[in-house]
């Protein structure tokens, strides 16, 4: 075989295990020159593993990985492999402190006698930004950007190392549409003119845009490989998520009758501490028209309301806004525009305690980083949020009334530890989730807002915990906010609203949810018998 | 509407509905029996003494360091074990000790604030220029000592403030901002009286250091008092228990609807309080009001080895005041048996310093990490 005639990329039986998982499994794909090759598959797939074997960033256990049919360079030999393949992650690869400019040209090592020559840099950077349509200065610091004018760095800086293979994971994640169509201009323009192209994305409609062909990846292995003109979206969602929804490695994760008795018991085990001001019958939480330029996904505009005793779904991609709308509501991060009304109070965005006051309970994302005190104990952690209510006048409290209060939570939550004053930071991933869980409900929140509460929580514990959730909001009239891209968690919701860019796409009312129907919507795509807001 | 498909919401139980307590013990997804675990009822006061227990044990890493201390020093002189020596250890050291309650909490709260040393010499010394005649250097103002002794407070309180709001409000780096804060106060100390040591205090402003009660010494009962306060606030008050949250995790005692901002700044003020009152201590010891006291004598190498040998982590969220206390005490011993050693003046900070270096040492040894944090 020529070298010519060889795929510009080419990945042979790639095998690669981290501890116990088997992430990929002798997964083959190639891409000829002048291609666009989408790769699509739901989180966990091992598709972010597959883009760091490409670039060179992790050695894979077995398989081989070539460029234009020669073997790929070693592992660690960088200017190599960025001759060969440049890739856009999918997070941010932007160096801060540094300028645009220098970020754009970062790692080029082809300056001149090893000067750097600054004019040309700044020069070429602002063509390049010209061109986009951005308005960034090539001085400008990289920290004063927002997310999507990063995104344009991260991308202007593939392109200027002139590789022949350029890989996208997710690229369009925090761009608007404009930039999307730009960026599509472009990758056309770099295919048309020879240069093999992977793209990654969760948006199918962009696969179906840009794309020749498109591969499927499933627990580690590539399940399908076409054209993408010889099948819908319809097929290619059922191909990424099986024919077999429920697996062996994911068992029924809850019965509302299973747990009947645990839920009853947490709400039981929760002292009512609750004034029920305002209105009665009006819904407990009211969102109007919230937007956000968070990082972590932005808000362009969402309004839902829940009711006594009802638990919503809130869920959509990575970026779709859905952990930030969580935030906002639960005073973690602050709103740009928008209301927060509980009880018809509104709540003002961005403080957290004034938020608690108000009776919005929060259950945060990372546990690791929000959720608890590593080194204090279960039941210090547990009433963290009611040290004014067990302190006397003075503020004073003993270490046997923190105790006393955290007994039935920790019990009816089935709490393992070795006793109270054990330090959270060595208990089980699950039981550190309880305890977070437990210092949210002990407060008796009106409003809960729960952030994917039960990520990495073993099978029977994410039982429990969304049981407790949606049972203590079934017992007290509490709203529960579940947001969530796991969609096993909202088995137990009322409704399910799914977000889009930032924006309510779709709400299912009627469960039990149709899986493969909830992951069209998170993809941006319509099905029969959707009903769109 | 959507109608959705059933096997994608619910698939039925394949378990039996079981007690809800066997959700506790993780049970296997194949149905093999689970082992029950402990309840935490029944495991509670074990637990309770364990945690208590390692405590203990932490503080007692340092008790044979303080023992050999003590036998040095009764071999090294005869004088050592008097009581009118270890009196003098107990008024030497109250002012330092004092100044490390202060530094303790703020690094509780996972700060630092190195201009300590200089509010422990500047409030004195703003206290002392206004209450004295100009022919001792004061500014002529002769204001009432105790009025003094109140704008003494308010000075730390005020450096505390403008550290507080910088590093918390200003995201600031709290050492570069104390560090300059060190030298402005400094360079205030020496400035406002052209660099004249303040002598001739009046009775009422140098009693707290310098007169006893008993046989002992009003510093050492008020630093000891300083130091049973704070360590029963620190255990038993709701502010006390938040400062350990907010150091051991901001994020997560935020979140928890703690107002960590408002806490951080408290903290900066009271141990900017606690300094000013030490520097108090200091200067009714020696009866005089120095351009030395504080940065000059460079004592926050001092008070951060202090409470670093106590126990107390640099990262935040551990360590208290028995293990602070300890600290001080085994500084107070280190310096007097050098003192009675009659070791050269030439050497005695060399000696000092290694001292230091060893007990950190054998801290971290016997205390293990945390001590060494």
């Amino acid at each position: 075989m020529t070298s010519s005639l060889a795929p510009a990329v080419q990945a042979v039986g790639i095998d690669k295990h981290f501890g116990s998982t088997h992430a990929l499994r002798g997964v083959d794909i190639s891409i000829d020159a002048g291609h666009c090759l989408g790769l699509v598959g739901r989180n966990g797939a091992g598709k972010s593993t597959l883009v760091s074997i490409l670039s060179g960033l992790s050695v894979p256990d077995g398989g081989e990985v070539r460029f234009d049919g020669e073997p790929a360079p070693t592992a660690g030999a960088v200017d190599a492999w960025r001759g060969r393949i440049a890739t856009v992650f999918q997070h941010s690869m932007v160096v801060p402190q540094l300028t645009v400019a220098e970020n754009v040209f970062l790692g080029h090592r082809d300056a001149a006698n090893g000067m750097v020559n600054w004019r040309t840099m700044r020069r070429r950077t602002d063509d390049i930004m010209a061109e986009w349509g951005f308005e960034i200065r090539s001085t400008t610091l990289c920290q004063d950007l927002t997310v999507e004018q990063l995104q344009v760095v991260e991308i202007a800086r593939a392109l200027a190392t002139g590789a022949r293979c350029l890989l996208l994971d997710e690229p369009t994640a925090a761009l608007e549409r404009g930039a999307i169509q730009r960026l599509f201009e472009r990758v056309n323009q770099l295919v048309s003119g020879g240069v093999a192209v992977m793209y990654i994305s969760h948006h199918l409609e962009e696969v179906f845009e840009i794309c020749q062909d498109v591969v499927v990846m499933r627990d580690g292995a590539v399940v399908l490989t076409t054209p993408t003109s010889a099948l819908t979206k319809d097929q290619l969602v059922t191909t990424m998520v099986g024919t077999v929804p429920a697996t062996p490695a994911s068992p029924p994760v809850a019965t509302p009758t299973g747990t009947a008795a645990t839920t009853a018991a947490v709400a039981a085990a929760v002292p009512r501490a609750r004034t029920e001001a305002g209105s009665d019958d009006g819904p407990v939480l009211v969102v109007e028209g919230l937007t956000t330029s968070s990082t972590r996904g932005r808000l362009n505009g969402v309004s839902l309301q829940i009711g006594a005793g009802e638990c919503v779904g809130v869920t959509g991609l990575l970026s779709a806004g859905v952990s930030t709308l969580g935030r906002v509501v639960a005073g973690a991060e602050a709103g740009d525009g928008g209301r927060v009304l509980v009880r018809g109070q509104v709540v003002r965005t961005g403080r957290r305690d004034l938020a608690q006051q108000a009776g919005v309970g929060y259950i945060p994302e990372d546990r690791r980083l929000e959720g608890f005190v590593a080194h204090l104990g279960v039941a210090e952690n547990a009433t963290m949020t009611i040290t004014d209510r067990l302190s006397g006048t003075l503020g004073l409290l003993r270490p046997r009334q923190r105790t006393e209060a955290a007994q039935p939570l920790s019990e009816a939550l089935s709490v393992v530890a070795s006793g109270p004053d054990q330090p959270v930071g060595e208990l089980s991933g699950g039981n550190q989730q309880k305890v977070t869980v437990a210092r949210t409900l002990i407060h008796d929140p009106s409003v809960i807002v729960a952030i994917t509460p039960t990520r990495g929580v073993d099978v029977a514990s994410k039982a429990l915990l969304l049981g407790a959730l949606a049972g203590y909001a079934k017992e007290t009239g509490a709203a529960l906010l579940l947001a969530s891209d796991e969609l096993d968690d909202l088995v137990l919701c009322d409704r399910v609203v799914v977000l889009v860019r930032g924006e309510v796409f779709a709400e299912f009312t009627d469960a039990p949810f149709d899986r493969e129907e909830l992951i069209s919507a998170t993809e941006g795509l319509v099905r029969t018998g959707q009903d769109i807001r | 509407m959507t109608s959705g498909t059933p096997q994608a919401a619910a698939t039925p139980g394949t378990e039996p509905e079981s007690d809800p307590r066997s959700d506790s013990s993780q049970p296997d997804p194949l149905g093999k029996p689970a082992p029950r675990p402990d309840r935490s009822r029944a495991a509670a006061l074990p637990g309770l003494r364990r945690t208590q227990g390692m405590d203990i044990l932490r503080q007692a890493a340092l008790a044979p360091v303080l023992i050999i201390l003590v036998v040095v020093g009764s071999l090294v002189s005869s004088a050592f074990l008097t009581v009118n020596n270890l009196t003098g250890i107990g008024q030497q050291i109250s002012a330092l000790g004092v100044v490390v309650v202060g530094e303790s909490l703020i690094l509780l709260i996972g700060g630092m604030d190195l201009s300590l040393e200089s509010t422990y010499g500047l409030a004195p010394m703003v206290a002392a220029w206004l209450i004295l005649p100009v022919s001792s250097f004061g500014n002529g103002m002769k204001l009432n000592p105790f009025l003094g002794i109140v704008i003494l407070v308010l000075v730390g309180a005020v450096i505390g403030l403008i550290n507080g709001l910088l590093i918390v409000k200003g995201r600031l780096n709290g050492f570069i901002v104390t560090l300059g804060v060190t030298i402005v106060l400094a360079g205030l100390q020496n400035g406002i009286v052209k660099a004249q040591t303040l002598f001739q205090l009046p009775t009422a402003f140098g009693y707290l250091g310098s007169a006893y009660v008993g046989g002992i010494p009003v510093s050492l009962i008020v630093a000891v008092a300083i130091f049973i306060v704070v360590g029963l606030f620190l255990r038993y008050h709701r502010t006390g228990r938040a400062i350990y949250a907010v150091g051991g995790n901001p994020a997560a005692a935020r979140a928890a609807g703690i107002k960590v901002d408002r806490i951080r700044i408290g903290v900066y003020v009271a141990g900017s309080v606690l300094a000013a009152i030490g520097g108090l201590m200091e200067s009714g010891r020696v009866s005089a009001v120095t351009g030395q006291q504080g940065y000059g004598e460079g004592i926050i190498f001092s008070v951060f080895a202090a409470a670093v040998i106590g126990g107390v982590s640099l990262k935040g969220g551990r360590g208290n005041m028995v293990g602070a206390a300890t600290g001080v005490i085994l500084l107070g011993l280190v310096q007097n048996i050098l003192d009675l050693a009659n070791v050269s003046n030439y050497w005695i900070e060399a000696i000092d310093g290694a001292v230091i270096l060893f007990a950190l040492l054998l801290a971290r040894v016997i205390g293990g990490e945390s001590t060494a944090e």
